[in-house]
């Protein structure tokens, strides 16, 4: 397993060398959007109006922060699970998003769109929010404030740690759960 | 008859939330640093790794072990011989939630089931009430997550299909659910009772301690023969494969019609927030 330093925004020279199981820690700017937000970015994209921010080369978090504390950019900030972004990433990822952090498994048609486009899904701890928030330096709300912990954020990282899951070759990093060593026929 | 004073109990319930989603209880520190010592895979390792420093920094910074600070649910036990001084129990630890979850800078995670329009403060609460002998009020929090629950069935089984039934769907239900739930994970079963009675138990049951072994020997031989299960699916921290796919198994047990079979798999993370309060 490799380990990489990689900047924003992301290409596909970026994207091809990733094998799932490889080690990559992010720099440079990411969006935070999770479920409600999403739809919000679907309807704009579906009333040909312009998203909050440009998907080529881009990073979407599935994120919904805790509130910042005093003295802090942002509260606890782990991923939160992935599929039920499933039904909106395909779409995205056309369109140049070429990476996507969360936590948990990805549908047939979302790994499919990332071999289809060069670009990949990152998994992060899920739970370490406390842990994750240190490589979060700066969040700003720029969209859909009225979302609350699901509004837009862009947000500067340094060193985000984050494991391939998914890689644009078809690779994956889950175990295969072994229902026979459980015991089930 | 004793009065408790609201004030007392708004405090106790608003520290709770602060606490539970901030400090990770001993007992599953111990489970994590266990699985730690057995898993050999690299992967596996860095995970409960980081979960160990998460819970380090949780507590020194005081922010949330996890951005999903979850829908707060209560298991309350009034005493026979209490009075609550000046306002409704449940509008009180409501007012409890409220407190937390803004003191804490815990995120709010109500909302609307339709229009997903967020409460904006954490409540309305999930409270499930028990009158018990007795002059005190006990009162038990949870932090629920969204990604576990998520993950969480209730089946109806015919009475025919026993234990091998029961296994089987519980093996199958957190195979499906994979990585998806922050394992490695506490499963909680309830057996019994009728659909929705199951589902309580089975919450409820997440409240013991990780470490704790059940009084009827037999119920605790079968947690133990469903850990086992589980831990041989393979899943591992994160989904990522190793030995530690669940922490602990628990299961509450009680009579059911004779023609049914409730089951419900309540499916918690690996950070099992929850905290308890005697007044």
């Amino acid at each position: 397993m490799a380990e990489y330093k990689l900047n924003t925004p992301l290409t596909d020279e970026d994207m091809k060398q990733l094998v799932a199981g490889d080690v990559v820690f992010l720099s440079g700017t990411i969006y935070s959007a999770r479920d409600a937000a999403h739809k919000k970015l679907v309807d704009l994209l579906d009333a040909g109006k312009e998203l909050p921010f440009a998907l080529e080369g881009a990073a979407i978090y599935y994120v919904g922060p805790s509130p910042a504390p005093p003295g802090r950019p942002i509260g606890a900030a782990g991923p939160t699970t992935s599929y039920r972004m499933d039904s909106y990433a395909p779409r995205l990822y056309s369109l140049g998003l070429k990476a996507t952090i969360g936590k948990g498994k990805r549908n047939d048609e979302t790994r499919q769109a990332m071999q289809d486009h060069t670009a990949v899904y990152f998994g992060a701890t899920g739970g370490a929010g406390a842990l994750l928030s240190n490589s979060i330096t700066e969040s700003t709300v720029i969209a859909f404030d009225e979302l609350g912990p699901e509004a837009v954020r862009k947000m500067k990282v340094t060193d985000f740690p984050l494991l391939v899951i998914n890689d644009a070759h078809g690779g994956e990093l889950y175990a295969v759960p072994d229902r026979k060593a459980a015991g089930l026929k | 008859m004793r009065t408790i004073k609201t004030s007392e109990i708004v405090d106790a319930v608003a520290n709770m939330c602060i606490k539970a989603n901030t400090e990770l209880p001993s007992d599953v520190r111990t489970k994590l640093e266990q699985a730690m010592a057995k898993e050999t895979s690299d992967s596996a390792k860095e995970v409960l790794r980081q979960l160990l420093e998460n819970a380090d920094l949780a507590k020194s910074t005081k922010l949330p072990l996890c951005q999903d600070c979850g829908l707060a649910v209560l298991f309350v036990e009034v005493g026979d011989d209490v009075r609550i001084d000046g306002g409704n129990l449940r509008e009180v630890i409501n007012e409890g939630v409220r407190k937390g979850y803004a003191d804490g800078f815990l995120r709010k995670s109500a909302c609307d089931p339709f229009s997903r329009a967020n409460t904006g403060d954490g409540t309305p609460a999930i409270i499930h009430f028990d009158f018990v002998p007795g002059d005190t009020l006990k009162i038990v929090y949870m932090a629920k997550g969204g990604g576990s629950e998520n993950m969480s069935r209730c089946t109806m089984l015919a009475p025919a299909q026993g234990w091998e039934g029961i296994k089987e769907f519980v093996i199958n239900r957190v195979a499906e659910a994979g990585p998806n739930p922050c394992p490695p994970i506490v499963v909680g079963l309830g057996i019994g009772g009728t659909f929705e009675h199951a589902s309580i138990i089975a919450k409820k049951s997440l409240m013991r301690r990780l470490d704790d072994t059940h009084p009827d020997p037999d119920i605790a031989a079968k947690e133990k023969e469903l850990e086992d299960a589980i831990n041989r699916l393979g899943i591992g921290p994160m989904g990522l494969g190793g030995k530690t796919t669940a922490l602990s198994v628990k299961m509450a047990v009680d009579p059911c019609h004779l023609a049914s079979l409730p089951l419900a798999v309540n499916i918690q993370c690996h950070s099992q927030r929850h905290e308890e309060v005697v007044l």
